[in-house]
């Protein structure tokens, strides 16, 4: 009877120990979360409409040009300090043969292009949203960050900051593996 | 002195913390109050912490544009809510919305306050017996009777007749 009793009070002289642990572990998983990764709720559903100037040609790209393949749509400005970074990562995916659209986001039309003449122009077409209302419907908050668009139109994943980050690499990738008909 | 002043001046000088301020012009009163409500209940995703009206990101001063637009042609509260919703997600709102995702948000402080009450309830219950009664439990009785006999004290119940015996022989 009385060991009974004092078990119980072992569990409940712990008690307070066990739900501070507890704490500790789902505050430790909250912390290491990323706030800024808010996903998008386009994923699933066709690409915004947008008919958008050309940066480097006379003439316009409209969301019905990304029909036919699978394309990746890379939001960057020349202001953007990350873009710069995944820029090279850019380039290789366009060398392996990457369909990939250049959205450049508020940004001003010389100093786009000679970040491009300066870094090199891994893109099919550039478009320029220099007031960044079309951004807005492809819910855009900063730069870089990057759509996959299969061939239907349909956006498949973004990637939220720059493509170079490993992790954001690897998803990406397995993200483009799961569309039938990739080349990959 | 004067530095001590101006340190402390400069705490008071709100513009340090103003609000952006736009130009707007609205067609009515009531517009403008729309304005005012939504740019206040959504958040700016670039400083998550600030709502579309408190920010001076560039995305914010866009996106103030874009509902102001949208207010002066003929949209209502619901339908610009619903335009942010679907590009930015349920995330742009400070209010998330009651769907399955988000039950556990709205419950869970009440569920807690009620497990709490419960445990409230239960130890006041507790406390009100032991003093109530004035009796020991049964528990209490063998553990009573249990020192007793490792300590070698009498047996209460018949303290009257064997205190003196004992009491008696030991001196």
């Amino acid at each position: 009877m009385t060991e009974i009793k004092q078990n119980k009070t072992m569990l409940q002289r712990f008690m307070p120990l066990i739900i501070f642990g507890l704490l500790v572990v789902l505050l430790g998983v909250g912390l290491t979360l990323n706030p800024r990764l808010v996903p998008s709720p386009l994923i699933g559903k066709p690409a915004p409409a947008f008919e958008l100037p050309l940066l480097n040609k006379e003439g316009t790209f409209s969301s019905e040009d990304l029909k036919g393949q699978i394309t990746l749509l890379n939001v960057w400005a020349s202001w953007c300090y990350a873009c710069r970074q995944e820029h090279e990562v850019v380039k290789q995916l366009a060398k392996s043969g990457m369909n990939i659209v250049g959205f450049n986001y508020k940004d001003k039309k010389p100093d786009a292009q000679q970040w491009l003449a300066q870094l090199g122009n891994p893109y099919q077409v550039v478009v320029a949203d220099e007031d960044g209302r079309a951004a807005i419907d492809w819910g855009v908050y900063g730069a870089p960050e990057t759509f996959l668009i299969d061939q239907q139109g349909v956006i498949r994943h973004k990637v939220i900051g720059p493509v170079s980050d490993q992790q954001n690499f690897d998803d990406l990738m397995a993200a483009i593996k799961e569309i039938p008909g990739n080349n990959l | 002195m004067k530095t001590l002043f101006v340190i402390v001046a400069m705490f008071f000088y709100v513009g340090a913390w103003a609000a952006p301020m736009d130009t707007f012009e609205f067609e009515s009163e009531a517009q403008e109050k729309t304005f005012r409500k939504l740019s206040d209940e959504l958040r700016c995703l670039v400083c998550q912490n600030q709502s579309i009206a408190d920010s001076n990101a560039d995305l914010a001063k866009d996106l103030r544009t874009e509902i102001h637009g949208m207010l002066l042609a003929g949209k209502n509260e619901e339908q610009i809510k619903e335009f942010m919703v679907d590009r930015y997600g349920d995330y742009v709102l400070y209010e998330p919305p009651f769907n399955p995702m988000t039950w556990l948000l709205w419950f869970g402080p009440a569920m807690i306050f009620l497990i709490a009450l419960f445990y409230v309830r239960r130890f006041i219950l507790q406390q009100n017996s032991v003093k109530d009664s004035g009796e020991l439990s049964a528990e209490e009785a063998e553990r009573l009777k249990d020192l007793q006999l490792e300590l070698n004290l009498p047996d209460q119940n018949n303290s009257s007749e064997n205190g003196d015996m004992k009491g008696g022989s030991g001196s």
